[in-house]
């Protein structure tokens, strides 16, 4: 049984077809990489996948349920948390506030409730608190907790918005260039990270990367993407040594 | 810098972090309860109308500095609150309901130009919003036979329990009570998961939506909250003035309010009542210095609007945080004195250019 699967998913903007017939399934516990070059519809398919764009063509499957037509902000509540090529943090509120917002899909407590800050809120506030200071310690952002976003530098927000994607408890986890903007040690310190995210908490990953290091490092499988359609798809080394994965990376040369 | 030992996470959820902010807050409400007994009546009526556009501050805050969503058309929630309050005491009902109406009333106001503008940000929402005040500020002028029309009309002076509430004393304290009631929702809004919401459509709608905000959802909330509070603001402002005219909520009117937040620091409620002190201060200050300036430059036609324009410009241009983020930078300057670094509230800018480049 496959944990996500995308079925002849396909969009088109206009004339551009930045994804066609495009069909994966996604095991539980794995670490599924999508590779290709720039332009090539690795972005294009997570905001499929989080709902922000509509399929012009074919369907989505998480988990057993059709999210086709779910509305984006459900997304999250279903288990599928994401991050962004170029960070989208929430940049004049404080680290912890992100972590608190990633929480939010699992907010029960009503608006009169809020209003008066009852009791049912203040323990369900603790209650989130705790997740996120889970993801802190996990992360080891201790010393950052309490600055704005703003005031952080590049790899740290990175971190950040992978902690952020963590308080939401997913099941599937999609990683937008990971690695992109960090130095060597901090990408070794998120291959890390990415495999103690499997192991350790059991989540599915679905990452976006271009750095081959990384992703022999710590995919299951991978594949690769071209004009939005699959080039190939097996393990990290099939990939990088499929003649046609090679011809696209090198422009057109045989 | 002085930062208050945290040992439970209870302690960030309470309104007041450092306990010494508790006994200043408690000094403030006190001095504030005791003053009508010293200051002259000229003096409470100015603090009470202080109180009333603190409050219509603090619920363009909410709109504007938390979730980032501008209007131009908040003088027509003011007006409408006012309207509201002043004919629902002519027609005899009790000042207990038409108070809290005033404010509900306004709310479904501003969920009608909520959910119309869900899609708007920017400058887009502040033309519709502007376009909605108008509308109303026209709606209040025609419709004669409920508003008065151009001449309006004079306001009751509300009772409770038979005490007449009338005059500069009464606009001050009710005003007092709904501006302290005003401040704590807002605070028990912005610890909650709607504040953090709102800060996180302000910030980046995308991600916010794909964390679980229901865009449309929370912006017609806020929508609504912000116009109740502006028209809890306007109900006490009906009291203030005692004559309602429709030509007192016009976009200058909105403006004013807009300066209040940018003025005074989006984001923070503190930037809200330093915002309407500014905005209720300059006038006078214009005014004393008026006939000591050339005659050109004193008596200049529009001389008040121009100042106040001049100065949003400025604010926006030069200290994006307002007055409270001024504040905020004098105090870390006295606590590290005299070892103060000029980059010490300087942003960290100089990666963008280099590594936000995918
Ligand atoms: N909202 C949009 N409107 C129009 N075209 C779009 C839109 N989003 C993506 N595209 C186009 O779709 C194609 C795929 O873009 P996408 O961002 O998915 O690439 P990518 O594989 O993530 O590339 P990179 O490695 O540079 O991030 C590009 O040609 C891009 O211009
Ligand atoms: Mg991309």
């Amino acid at each position: 049984m496959s944990l996500f699967s995308a079925t002849d998913l396909g969009i088109r903007f206009g004339g551009i077809r930045a994804v066609e017939g495009v069909s994966f399934d996604v095991r539980p516990g794995e670490v599924f990489s999508i590779i290709g070059p720039n332009g090539a519809g690795k972005t294009t398919i997570f905001n499929l996948i989080s709902r922000i764009y509509n399929p012009t063509s074919g369907r989505l499957n998480f988990n057993g349920q059709d999210i086709t037509e779910t509305p984006p902000h459900l997304i999250a509540g279903l288990g599928i948390a994401r991050t962004f090529q170029n960070i989208e943090l929430f940049a004049n509120a404080t680290l912890l506030q992100n972590l608190l917002i990633g929480r939010h899909c699992h907010s029960k407590v009503g608006l009169l409730s809020q209003l008066g800050f009852l009791p049912s809120v203040r323990r369900a506030e603790v209650e989130h608190r705790k997740v996120a200071e889970e993801v802190i310690a996990f992360l080891g952002l201790q010393r950052h907790r309490d600055s704005l976003i703003a005031n952080l530098p590049y790899g740290v927000r990175k971190v950040v918005e992978l902690g952020r994607a963590l308080c939401t408890e997913p099941k599937l986890l999609l990683l937008d260039e990971p690695s992109s903007g960090l130095n060597v040690e901090e990408t070794e310190e998120m291959a890390f990270w990415i495999d103690d995210i499997k192991k350790d908490l059991g989540i599915t990953v679905i990452m976006v990367e271009h750095d081959m290091k990384l992703v022999s490092a710590v995919s299951d499988r991978v594949m690769a993407l071209n004009y939005g359609r699959i080039l190939a798809m097996g393990t990290a080394a099939e990939v990088q040594s499929d003649p046609e994965v090679i011809r696209a990376y090198i422009g057109g040369e045989p | 810098m002085h930062r208050p030992f945290k040992t439970q996470y209870e302690q960030d959820l309470r309104l007041f972090r450092a306990p010494s902010a508790k006994i200043w807050y408690g000094l403030l409400i006190v001095i504030l309860l005791a003053l009508p007994q010293f200051a002259g009546e000229f003096y409470v009526g100015e603090l009470g109308g202080l109180f009333i556009f603190a409050i219509a501050g603090v619920g363009l805050m909410l709109l504007t500095g938390y979730t980032g969503l501008v209007s131009l058309g908040h003088s027509a929630f003011l007006g409408i609150g006012a309207y509201t309050e002043a004919i629902l005491l002519a027609r005899g009902w009790p000042f207990a309901v038409t108070l809290p109406a005033a404010a509900i009333v306004t709310a479904a106001a501003g969920i009608a130009i909520g959910v119309p503008t869900l899609r708007m940000t920017g400058l887009y929402l502040a033309i519709a919003t502007l376009a909605f005040g108008g509308i109303i500020s026209n709606v209040l002028q025609k419709w004669d036979s409920v508003t008065g029309g151009f001449d309006g009309f004079p306001v009751k002076a509300p009772s409770v329990l038979g005490v007449v509430l009338d005059g500069p004393w009464a606009v001050y304290y009710m005003s007092l009570v709904a501006l302290v009631f005003v401040i704590l929702l807002a605070l028990n809004v912005l610890r909650s998961p709607l504040g953090r919401a709102m800060v996180a459509i302000r910030d980046s709608e995308v991600s916010a939506q794909s964390m679980g905000i229901n865009l449309a959802w929370y912006k017609t909330i806020v929508f609504a909250l912000s116009a109740g509070i502006t028209g809890l603001a306007g109900g006490l402002f009906a009291h203030y003035v005692r004559h309602l005219a429709p030509d007192a909520f016009d976009v200058l009117l909105s403006i004013q309010l807009v300066t209040i937040v940018f003025v005074g620091g989006l984001g923070s409620l503190h930037g809200a009542i330093f915002g309407a002190m500014f905005m209720r201060l300059l006038p006078q200050g214009i005014a004393m210095i008026r006939d000591d300036l050339p005659n050109w430059l004193g008596r200049m036609p529009g001389l008040e609007p121009s100042v106040f324009g001049i100065i949003l410009v400025l604010c926006i241009m030069f200290e994006p945080m307002g007055i409270n983020g001024r504040w905020q930078k004098m105090k870390l300057w006295f606590n590290r004195f005299p070892l103060h670094r000029a980059s010490a509230s300087r942003r960290q800018k100089s990666y963008a250019k280099s590594e936000r480049l995918r």
